[in-house]
């Protein structure tokens, strides 16, 4: 059915973005929790950094990466020699620009169930003996569970189709970096290769579509779970 | 056994400034019309609103003292509250949420959880979650959660305030049972006089973030300097069926005489509380003569505070306050002034049967 490439491609895709929006998802929360529930000085300037992804054309966030995390630039070489973990041209590095690309989707998604919640729940909680943490776990964040999901399943599907930055940063190479909408690339720049480009076109269409219906699969449980 | 609270905090449109030292025994209710400060000073007893001044003590525990910056926080104070809105987990269980408080308390007293369940009468509901229950079976097991926290002292946020009539009524007789069964103390918010007056022994009166009065709730209700504060003023004083008699009505006893009353289906020997709305309590020089009033009570003048164009007549009848409010013209015609002698002239309809004919007391 999918040719070697083909499911190379995808697979790929699939890891990049798993890897790449799992790893953000701790930040995120942990930022959308501290944006939402914490004041402190330059929490505006913290608020408009964490957006700054979003709102930036992909091709600099690329490059920037470059020239930040290149193996011969400082940060990048100080990572290689003490973690031993290379971002340049490998297929981390494009996981960890999808991640941060899609960060403030994550964040803003996190946020708006956070601050929607009734504090209310968390204040009762607390005058029934539990704790901060206690009241994170069992109220707070099962309670924004489904923005939480929502935010992630955003992420993952903005992800997937993340083309500039990628391609900038770590390049475009088959088995490495190449993920299904730089193999859409590659083909169109092949001659003769629409037939090839369309097909992949038709595995990215089907990948959004299964992604969709499952946050709506997703999204209908929880409703249904509290109205029981 | 004393809670003490004093508090001054400082909104943007008002300041409460309240400061009150009740026994740790009983219902106080804590009264006044919306904005009066009554949740705020719930909150900080709680430790939900850390206060800009003041000092909170229970049984002289300090668990607020700004000025030698002790604040414990909620999950320490072993306050159980029940909000308006019930605050129940949506995402949890009735049972789970009733369990809540009770796995923190580090207890597993299932007795007690079958206790509370059965007082409350939450049996049918317990697999249900929050958002298919009825406002009424909410406000019954947000009651439940709290007190199986088993906390030193309930507070009450105006808990029937968002429920009907109809809804009331049905959780009202759970909350006496509950005052009269259990030693647990309770502070009570509420602007309704109705609640107040089946449910409370001790009364603070907030107006304007202040306290404006504060007694027992047979003094409270029927004190005529306090009468602009309430508004639906009137006497409420204990009683006890004495007997029912062949032409259909029922007697009660009470500290300074007996009182006639349509029948009420209660066996004789229930306590109860009466409650006489100034506005139905007639006064007469004479005992009237040929009247269709059941009830004519010798009674003395204490007081008299003019306001408006009627004045209101306190009135001693044995051990109970009762109070009369009239035109300031019949004041004049009947010459009344304190210290003398009057008969209060009561019917026998305007005696509410409905009112805590449930109130085991």
């Amino acid at each position: 059915m999918l040719s070697p490439a083909e499911s190379e491609a995808l697979l790929l895709s699939l890891r990049v973005s798993l890897v790449g929006v799992g790893c953000a998802l701790p930040f995120a929360l942990a930022v959308a929790l501290l944006l939402s529930r914490v004041r402190f000085p330059g929490r505006s300037l913290a608020e408009a950094l964490c957006y700054l992804p979003l709102v930036l054309p992909p091709v600099v966030v690329g490059y920037l990466f470059l020239i930040l995390l290149g193996t011969h630039e400082p940060v990048g070489k100080w990572l290689v020699d003490t973690l031993g973990v290379r971002f340049a041209f490998s297929w981390t590095g494009a996981a960890l620009t999808s991640g941060i690309i899609t960060f403030p989707l994550q964040l803003r998604a996190m946020r708006l169930a956070l601050e929607s919640q009734d504090r209310g729940l968390a204040e009762a909680a607390a005058t029934l003996g539990a704790g901060a943490v206690d009241r994170l776990w069992n109220i707070t964040l099962p309670l924004a569970l489904p923005g939480i999901l929502a935010g992630v399943i955003t992420a993952f599907a903005a992800s997937l189709g993340e083309f500039g930055a990628i391609i900038t940063f770590v390049s475009n190479i088959p088995g490495e970096t190449r993920t299904l909408p730089l193999a859409i690339y590659s083909a169109l720049q092949t001659p003769g290769g629409e037939v090839e480009a369309a097909r992949l076109c038709g595995i990215s269409i089907a990948l959004a579509l299964v992604g969709v219906s499952l946050a709506e699969l997703m999204g209908r449980r929880f409703r249904a779970a509290y109205e029981r | 056994m004393t809670i003490e609270v004093s508090l001054t905090h400082r909104f943007a449109s008002f300041v409460l400034d309240a400061a009150f030292r009740v026994e740790r025994r009983g219902v106080t209710a804590l009264f006044g019309p919306s904005g009066a400060g009554k949740s705020t000073i719930v909150a900080a007893i709680a430790g939900l609103l850390h206060p800009q001044r003041g000092r909170i003590a229970i049984d002289g525990h300090v668990v607020l003292d700004t000025a030698n910056h002790i604040f414990t926080p909620a999950p320490a104070r072993h306050m159980g509250c029940v909000f308006q809105d019930a605050r129940l987990f949506p995402h949890m269980s009735v049972e789970t949420n009733l369990r809540f408080g009770l796995r923190r308390s580090g207890r597993t007293a299932s007795s007690e959880f079958a206790a509370i369940v059965e007082l409350l009468g939450l049996e049918s509901l317990l697999s249900r979650r929050p958002a298919r229950l009825s406002g009424g079976e909410k406000s019954r097991v947000a009651l439940g959660r709290a007190l199986l926290a088993s906390p030193d002292l309930l507070l009450l946020d105006e808990p029937l305030a968002a429920l009907d009539a109809a809804r009331k009524a049905e959780i009202l007789p759970y909350l006496e049972r509950l005052r009269d069964s259990s030693r647990l103390p309770m502070i009570y918010v509420t602007h309704a006089v109705d609640e107040m007056a089946r449910l409370a022994d001790t009364v603070i009166l907030l107006r304007d973030g202040r306290v404006a009065g504060q007694g027992p709730v047979f003094d409270v209700l029927a004190d005529i300097e306090l009468g602009p504060f309430l508004p639906a003023f009137g006497a409420v004083f204990p009683a006890m069926v004495v007997c029912h008699r062949d032409d259909g009505l029922t007697e009660l006893g009470f500290d300074g005489g007996a009182l006639l009353v349509p029948r009420l289906y209660r066996a004789a020997g229930t306590r109860l509380r009466v409650r006489l709305r100034a506005e139905d309590v007639l006064l007469a020089r004479e005992i009237p003569m040929a009247i269709s009033a059941n009830n004519i009570l010798a009674t003395q003048v204490t007081a008299v505070r003019l306001s408006g164009d009627h004045a209101d007549v306190q009135l001693r009848s044995g051990g109970i306050r009762l109070v009369s409010r009239i035109t300031r013209a019949s004041l004049q015609r009947l010459d009344i002034a304190p210290f003398q002698s009057i008969y209060a002239v009561i019917k026998s309809v305007t005696v509410d049967p409905q009112l805590d004919a449930l109130a085991m007391r």
